[in-house]
């Protein structure tokens, strides 16, 4: 489709009525559906999970992926991590006047194929466009509305001395892809974002390990964040092993470039997992079985409750403290 | 060459390294009955020896005391006043080093001024701000330069572009600084017991294994040149060790596979052509003869300290500790307001902003609580 998005397209007149049947309905659902302005459907739930985010990422377009499905796999997986099944999205669409249809189109398509992947149904939508210069091309919100998973929720309260973390594939991969994409710090990397939904490895992960303590995906901020995160919330100690930590060599190279760690920087495809000892090697080999798990590896331990510390070992066999990401320079990533 | 980091990272070979360290660095408080002290010059190497878990493996065994290179944190307060002033008038780009960003002024920050509306730019590569000018022909682009020998001749560089591509809206505010002074200035002052430097590889990269001969010759003080990996850094630990144990006062090359006797000819012309020396001033030390290079007066015309006017500020004067620390008399925690009033998110002092900050490796890699 040919075309840009004028400030009509947002009016609520004519041309908002073409723009949602010929892109949104066309791509989310189905046109004969009875209109109102509230999306009805019919849920049968234990207990609902709501959560919503929204997109602002610069380029919109980068290896991996593009805003669109960057949009629904970040609630997705903010769901799955929380232990609820994804049923329904909305999502609210912000929008610069002059953005080229074309590319409107292939983002919304994308959209509806990363909900496709997670069975996950888009019901509910808003376009609104601003003048020229009042945002940079494309916004999104989505908000994810997903049911518990009554079977198999990760129970913290089991934690104990000697689980595992697992975190399920090379970390890094989204903000290296991001900075490279930018291309203004010089930086030519081949590498692609690793934005991905992980409903459906998650699901199996969930129905295969009973002793699934937590789950989260470390986003901005990057692993250590998460994990600093996971320590303080649960007053429990971490030991991670930076050795065993899977960073795709491009990554590490541009990390020793930039000044960047690799644990700090942000994800969009990956979970981290505390799940007890014993079902560490059956938990990786669900895990793996999954394209977004192949890459999955056991990177630490809990080591003691009571301090809320996530340490490091060192290669002189020390171990130091991790905090909270501070400082560096990097906006617009997700 | 990920192979060869890997090797540089081995935790087999560090773990050894650190065992032989250890025994002769017990071996000098055993001869000498003090332990032995050592300081890193660079910021680099403050930051690395932190990461690794290095230097609190060495805690109790050798003091480790951090220098003054690391260029932002040696920038004088009226220069980084200066510099956010530039970064305030009408119709600029500045563009920076990441570092500069948040490094606090009197009044604010460089970042403060990007909020209010100022075209403030961060570039890694000094040489992208000349294709920033001519895309903007209209604006007057401004590059903010600080840096020792590593970035003088990058500097260099982009004051030849400029010059040669006869560039009318690129100007350079320039603030060098060079090793060589500021290490004559410690030892002169007697401040520190050195018992041996951990010279910075990059820095000796440029300049050669002979420019630090003035060390061992007048001084009588061992230096070994190092690189930034465990096993690198632990070796040239261990080389000083051997020498200080000896008495012997040497430079030692453990980078020779970058490092030559005389530095890289064509990075030292280069500085030669575009840069004279200068006196300049150091945080919390104050002016030093000719310890700094300025733009030559040929190329006056890309000088942004004499094509805009800068209007004089009052320096803020704060608790920061910050000139103590790049002297090495005081490590981070004896600050009062490390940790509690500066902290990364909310610096006081520069060396709790810049990467290689000895505050900064302090608060990120070695605090406890």
């Amino acid at each position: 489709m040919n075309g840009r998005i004028t400030l009509a397209h947002g009016d609520g007149g004519e041309l908002s009525h073409r723009l949602i049947q010929e892109v949104f309905v066309a791509a989310f659902g189905d046109p004969s559906a009875p209109m109102m302005d509230a999306s009805v459907q019919l849920v049968p739930v234990y207990k609902l999970a709501v959560s919503t985010d929204s997109f602002v990422v610069k380029p919109i377009f980068f290896p991996g992926g593009n805003i669109g499905k960057l949009s629904v796999a970040g609630t997705v997986n903010d769901l799955i991590v929380s232990g609820a099944k994804p049923l329904f999205l909305t999502c609210g669409f912000i929008i610069e006047e002059g953005f080229p249809l074309k590319d409107l189109n292939i983002i919304v398509q994308s959209m509806a194929e990363e909900a496709a992947k997670s069975n996950v149904n888009i019901v509910a939508g808003d376009t609104k466009v601003v003048e020229r210069g009042a945002c940079d091309g494309i916004y999104i919100n989505t908000t994810g509305i997903g049911s518990l998973i009554e079977k198999s929720q990760p129970k913290i309260s089991g934690i104990t001395e000697g689980d595992s973390v697992i975190v399920t594939g090379t970390i890094g991969d989204h903000g290296i892809a991001i900075i490279s994409a930018r291309n203004e710090l010089g930086l030519q990397a081949d590498v692609q974002s690793d934005c991905a939904s992980l409903s459906v490895m998650l699901e199996d992960a969930l129905s295969s390990a009973t002793t699934i303590r937590i789950m989260r995906d470390p986003t901005r901020g990057g692993l250590a964040t998460s994990l600093v995160e996971i320590c303080e919330d649960f007053d429990i100690t971490l030991e991670l092993d930076e050795e065993e930590i899977p960073v795709r060599p491009d990554v590490q190279g541009a990390c020793e470039l930039l000044g960047f760690e690799p644990i700090y920087l942000a994800n969009e495809g990956k979970a981290v997992i505390i799940v007890g000892r014993e079902e560490e090697a059956k938990l990786l080999d669900v895990l793996r079985r999954h394209p977004e798990g192949a890459n999955a590896a056991v990177i630490g331990r809990v080591s003691g409750t009571g301090k809320g510390q996530l340490l490091i070992k060192t290669v002189f066999g020390s171990t130091r403290r991790l905090h909270r990401l501070s400082g560096i320079l990097l906006p617009r990533i997700c | 060459m990920l192979e060869l980091l890997k090797e540089l990272h081995s935790p087999k070979l560090s773990q050894a390294l650190l065992g032989e360290v250890i025994t002769l660095a017990d071996a000098f408080t055993h001869k000498f009955n003090r332990k032995p002290v050592f300081m890193e010059v660079c910021g680099s190497h403050t930051m690395a020896l932190a990461r690794t878990g290095l230097k609190t493996r060495l805690k109790g065994h050798l003091t480790l005391v951090s220098g003054p290179g690391c260029p932002v944190c040696v920038t004088d307060q009226k220069s980084i006043d200066s510099m956010i002033a530039l970064a305030e008038g009408d119709n600029r780009i500045i563009c920076t080093f990441g570092d500069m960003m948040r490094v606090p002024g009197s009044r604010k920050t460089l970042m403060d001024a990007k909020t209010e509306g100022k075209d403030v730019r961060v570039v890694y590569a000094p040489t992208d701000a000349i294709g920033i000018a001519e895309k903007h022909p209209d604006k007057e682009v401004i590059f903010l330069g600080i840096g020792f020998e590593t970035t003088i001749p990058i500097l260099a560089v982009v004051l030849k572009e400029a010059n040669e591509r006869k560039l009318t809206n690129f100007s350079m505010w320039v603030t060098t600084k060079l090793i060589e002074p500021i290490l004559r200035y410690l030892l002169d002052s007697g401040e520190v017991k050195i018992d041996g430097f951990l010279l910075p590889g990059h820095v000796s990269m440029i300049l050669g294994t002979e420019h630090y001969e003035y060390l061992a010759q007048e001084y009588g003080v061992a230096g070994v040149i190092s690189g930034f990996e465990p096993v690198q850094m632990a070796s040239s630990i261990y080389h000083l060790l051997k020498l200080a144990l000896n008495g012997e006062a040497e430079i030692v090359n453990d980078l020779s596979s970058i490092v030559g006797a005389n530095g890289n000819p064509v990075a030292q012309r280069l500085m030669q052509t575009y840069f004279n020396p200068c006196d300049e001033e150091w945080r919390g030390i104050g002016s030093i003869p000719n310890s700094g290079l300025d733009i030559r007066e040929q190329y006056n015309h890309l000088d942004a300290k004499l094509k805009f006017e800068i209007p004089a500020i009052e320096v803020r004067k704060t608790k920061c500790r910050c000139g103590e620390v790049i002297r090495g008399l005081i490590s981070p925690p004896e600050c009062r307001l490390f940790g509690a009033a500066c902290t990364p998110v909310q610096p006081v002092g520069p060396c709790m902003v810049s990467t290689e900050g000895t505050c900064a490796a302090h608060y990120a890699y070695t605090r406890e609580d």
